[in-house]
């Protein structure tokens, strides 16, 4: 057997740092359909997998793509998927199906032009309300941003390891510069990398309850053919995971499956501040267009003009009091995504008014450039 | 120390991989800081496609080259499309048989004709790494020894030899001509 975690430093592309990472987090199950821009992830993984003894299947589509690491998850493995636009579509219902049955995997959207079939082999950042919203019905969920390789590796840790205790579908919002850009990748000892398991039971098999909850409001997780007594359901369930067809059900199973999240916001979200202490205009970007915002930013301060920004590397749930107090000490706030204004209603209904908020975006195809922002950046402290 | 590197051709010509084995050099081998990036069309061969670098001693924020340093054109394609990127005083290096530049040589116009080695040497798909040597001899951008290993480490099993040998023809053209050049430079004196 091969080593799971390439201790070592790596000259290696945003796909397979994500591959690594996710097996450096313990994934051993890998079902998808390969697409551009994230085929490198299943390609990096159909190697790699049988070499730690994991496993690795091409599935016929998405949608069974997710039906799979949702199964693989119930039995017991951590488990992934990547994908990009017209894969993620598919993959909707079942994201669904993991929030409700509250399954923990990683779903990895390398996100490129769309709508439809798009621009295959170039950027966007367009899916990003479609990871909050896509599935029906009420939700939470989690959705990180990153903008380099060695980022996307550690972003994938985190992935697996907030899907692990929180029980439910990560996504990791990737693009297709990030996927397909290549810088050193330092990964550290095996010693050094955190990891977190669900929640598992204690106590008589026979008198498990498997939806109710511990402390944090996360039930512990039996796997199947364990022997403890489980139903997996999409179906609003009880605390025993029977269907329960009642508003009384739906609340108290909708409320916890939110709550779990909305409760531990302060554990979850992850953001950066860079050159905000004394700043007058605020960018507020993720994933790839941050690259561009922290070049805008050096670039505007050497102009004498105060610009920092806010980098989300959690962009769900939204850092929604952090944007809050933002907008009441500066005088402008400028969205930079690469999408028409997506987040940039998020910053907007944060910002209450109390400051003025812009968006630097578009269509995608291309990354938004330094420049672009530099001059919005002097418009708001015109 | 920061120098940005535009590598363009048509799929097929090994530009990724040129990009690829630059980089590696860069960021394993001479520790710094390295960003490569690649832009493709959704077919296998011929579109044009082109690998931009950015070396630097320094963290690099945005990952695009905005002035080349460097610029290798191995298409006419590449060529028209990038040529405007290059600065004033960078170097352009062109594959003599695949561009009709029309530039005012001498400058600092590099024509090199990697194609037509590569073909001499049995396989015309070592171009790119005909041309690495090239790029490795008379740009200071990358190490020598670092180019080797990363040269042997990034080309399919069995054939590091050939690519190596392919790598150091490109290599001595390069120090052929910077020779002529400093003779002409100073015989001009």
């Amino acid at each position: 057997m091969e080593p799971a975690v390439l201790t070592g430093e790596h000259f290696l592309n945003g796909d397979v740092a994500c591959a690594e990472g996710a097996l450096a987090a313990g994934c051993r199950f890998f079902a998808g359909y390969p697409i551009t821009p994230a085929t490198e992830i299943a390609e990096h993984m159909s190697k790699r997998l049988p070499q730690v003894g994991g496993v690795f299947i091409q599935m016929e589509d998405e949608i069974s793509a997710m039906a799979a690491i949702l199964g693989a998850s119930c039995a017991g493995a951590k488990s992934m998927t990547a994908t990009s636009g017209p894969g993620f579509s598919l993959m909707m219902e079942n994201i669904g199906l993991g929030i409700t049955m509250e399954t923990p995997c990683v779903l990895v959207n390398v996100q490129r032009a769309g709508p439809s079939t798009g621009l295959p082999t170039l950027g966007a950042q367009g899916d990003m309300m479609q990871a909050r919203w896509g599935s029906h019905g009420h939700y939470e969920i989690i959705a990180l941003a990153p903008a380099s390789p060695q980022e996307i590796f550690y972003q994938t840790i985190t992935a697996f390891n907030l899907s692990e205790t929180y029980r439910l579908p990560v996504l990791i919002m990737a693009d297709e510069i990030v996927g397909h850009l290549s810088e050193r990748v330092i990964i550290p000892d095996s010693s050094k990398i955190k990891l977190r398991s669900r929640p598992r039971p204690k106590g008589r098999k026979d008198r498990f309850l498997p939806y109710r909850p511990g402390a944090n409001g996360v039930a512990p997780m039996a796997h199947a053919g364990e022997g403890y007594m489980v139903h997996f359901t999409g179906l609003t369930h009880d605390e025993k995971g029977y269907p329960v067809m009642t508003a009384e059900a739906q609340a108290e199973m909708v409320d916890r499956i939110t709550g779990k999240i909305r409760k531990n916001l302060d554990r979850i979200i992850q953001v950066e501040r860079y050159r905000l202490e004394d700043a007058e205009v605020a960018l507020i970007s993720y994933g790839i267009s941050t690259r561009s915002s922290l070049a805008a930013v050096d670039e505007a301060r050497e102009q004498g003009i105060k610009a920092g920004l806010l980098r989300l590397l959690t962009v769900w749930p939204f850092p929604e009091d952090m944007v809050r107090e933002l907008a009441k000490r500066v005088k402008g706030l400028i969205t930079v995504e690469l999408n028409l204004g997506q987040i940039h209603l998020e910053v907007q209904r944060c910002a209450e008014g109390r400051a003025p908020v812009v968006l630097v975006g578009h269509a995608g195809g291309s990354v938004i450039t330094p420049e672009e922002i530099v001059e919005k950046i002097k418009e708001q402290v015109g | 120390m920061r120098k940005e590197i535009l590598i363009t051709g048509l799929g097929g010509q090994g530009i990724v991989l040129a990009g690829q084995v630059l980089g590696m050099a860069a960021c394993l081998a001479d520790h710094l800081e390295t960003s490569f990036t690649q832009s493709y069309g959704p077919e296998a061969r011929g579109g044009a496609c082109s690998a931009q670098l950015i070396i630097s001693d320094k963290p690099i924020h945005y990952p695009y080259v905005r002035e080349a340093d460097i610029l290798v054109c191995m298409s006419q394609g590449g060529y028209e499309k990038y040529r405007p990127m290059l600065k004033d005083e960078g170097t352009l290096i062109i594959d003599q048989d695949m561009v009709r530049s029309g530039e005012a040589v001498p400058g600092d116009v590099f024509s090199v004709p990697a194609t037509r080695m590569a073909e001499e040497l049995g396989r015309k798909m070592m171009a790119n790494i005909v041309m690495l040597g090239f790029v490795t001899s008379v740009t200071s951008a990358v190490s020598l020894e670092g180019m080797l290993s990363s040269v042997a480490d990034s080309v399919p099993k069995g054939t590091e030899k050939t690519n190596i040998a392919a790598f150091n023809k490109g290599y001595d053209l390069g120090q052929a001509m910077l020779k002529a050049r400093m003779k002409k430079a100073a015989a001009r004196h």
